[in-house]
């Protein structure tokens, strides 16, 4: 069925317009980017808006974010940004564009002022970023869009058995991560 | 003790994604293994300050408008010539032509909407779910922003007609943010905004309890990602609208019944 262009436009607004700030959370999440992250939250609402007709009305938030997460992967690519590897060790967070050792060599020691100012807060985000994006997702859907198993699995277009599994190695490494920041 | 069949499963259990049978024998399992509950509390509060600490990307409000640009361009371009374009031209004049035609389009479908919307209930959800939305777009989800319950309610009460109940229920984990105007059910309503981690609650209110009379069990609806949750009392109507799961906004629905 082909939707007329009305109804094409009411239900962009619905399911595009509605779920904009859960778009753009995992694009920034993702991209880990504020400018990166828009242009992928773009390049995905168009993407949306062609194939609406595939859109089966349920449920908008998932559908939507299946989206962007493949317009992120596809960007990615474009980007030559590798890094398929899912170790979490220097290699491949170096392959993904990190340099782990970039925190200690802050030359105005504004990174050590903004770790004593928010502490907390700056050691998850920096151990979320530095999670390789195939755990990260998983995590900011989990925890951060609150979303189940099941409606994970359809947006990473995976079963549910490897949303769980990903999940779990996810918290291992962060847990692993924040203890060994805390320890430094 | 054997602990790895059950580590495989502290993580759905933490999630809540277990059946009961194999929920009960992990909880059997954790009363005789301290083990096991560390590794529990380690994944509990990581997910505590994951959902604390970790910020929430909301979209900047000119994304909306922009990517509303884009697309009236792309529907211009798709109704006049169907096949794929490289080289949109004059794309200024497009631009506009767009936007006028998005305007009017989203006029007449609402108008559409309404004339042939099949359940009242679900016309009212479908308003209140629009105007949390757009509340979000904006970037100003509150016209009165404070955490203090008499410093929003007289900014409601002096430019409505009704005066709204706003309770306290940051113990409860559900800080008050704040309140604005808006209008549904044909009528101004108030809308109380709280928090709960990162999600923003939109409780909309307004006087009278509709056409079903005294819904003192809150019906949940679910509609495109968000949930909504509906009441009322011998006064007024009650609608809860977030993107939070329902259980918890079913939570904060009770909650804030039992504190009025």
């Amino acid at each position: 069925m082909t939707l007329d262009h009305s109804a094409r436009m009411k239900r962009f607004e619905e399911v595009c317009v509605a779920h904009l700030d859960a778009a753009h959370n995992l694009a920034r999440w993702l991209t880990r980017d504020a400018r990166n992250a828009e242009d992928v939250v773009q390049e995905a609402c168009l993407r949306a808006f062609r194939f609406l007709d595939s859109f089966d009305g349920r449920n908008g938030r998932t559908w939507l974010l299946a989206i962007v997460r493949n317009t992120y992967y596809t960007w990615r690519e474009k980007n030559r940004v590798h890094g398929s590897s899912v170790e979490f060790d220097e290699d491949a967070l170096a392959a993904l564009g990190y340099d782990m050792h970039s925190l200690g060599n802050d030359p105005d020691d504004s990174i050590d002022r903004a770790l004593k100012e928010d502490e907390s807060r700056r050691r998850i985000e920096c151990a979320l970023a530095q999670l390789p994006p195939e755990f990260r997702e998983v995590i900011v859907l989990r925890e951060l869009e609150e979303l189940s198993y099941k409606e994970i699995a359809v947006i990473i277009a995976a079963p549910i058995g490897t949303v769980m599994s990903r999940l779990s190695r996810a918290r291992k490494l962060l847990l692993l991560e924040l203890q060994a920041t805390q320890a430094s | 003790m054997d602990c790895s069949p059950i580590e495989r499963l502290l993580d759905p259990y933490l999630d809540d994604e277990l059946d009961p049978a194999r929920a009960a024998s992990v909880r059997t399992h954790l009363e005789g293994c301290c083990a096991c509950r560390r590794v529990l509390d380690a994944m509990s509060s990581l997910r505590t300050t994951i959902r604390t600490e970790a910020p929430y990307h909301r979209a900047p409000p000119e994304l909306a408008m922009r990517m509303r640009e884009t697309l009236g361009r792309e529907s211009q371009e798709a109704v006049r010539t169907p096949a794929p374009r490289t080289h949109p031209p004059r794309w200024n004049r497009w631009f506009q032509l767009g936007a006028a035609v998005l305007a009017a389009v989203v006029v007449s479908t609402t108008a559409t909407w309404l004339l042939t919307a099949p359940d009242p209930e679900w016309a009212i959800a479908e308003q209140v779910i629009n105007g949390h939305a757009r509340s979000a777009l904006t970037g100003r989800p509150m016209e009165v922003a404070s955490s203090d319950r008499h410093a929003v309610k007289p900014w409601l009460s002096a430019r409505l007609d009704f005066s709204p109940p706003v309770v306290d229920l940051t113990t409860a984990g559900f800080p008050l943010r704040g309140g604005r105007l808006d209008y549904a059910a044909g009528r101004p309503v108030a809308v109380l905004v709280y928090a709960h981690r990162q999600h923003v609650i939109d409780l909309y209110v307004w006087p009278g309890a509709q056409s079903r009379s005294g819904l003192d069990r809150p019906r949940t609806f679910t509609r495109n990602g968000f949930n909504v949750v509906h009441w009322t009392d011998a006064d007024m109507t009650y609608w809860a609208i977030s993107d939070l799961n329902s259980a918890d906004l079913e939570a904060f629905a009770n909650n804030y019944k039992t504190a009025k």
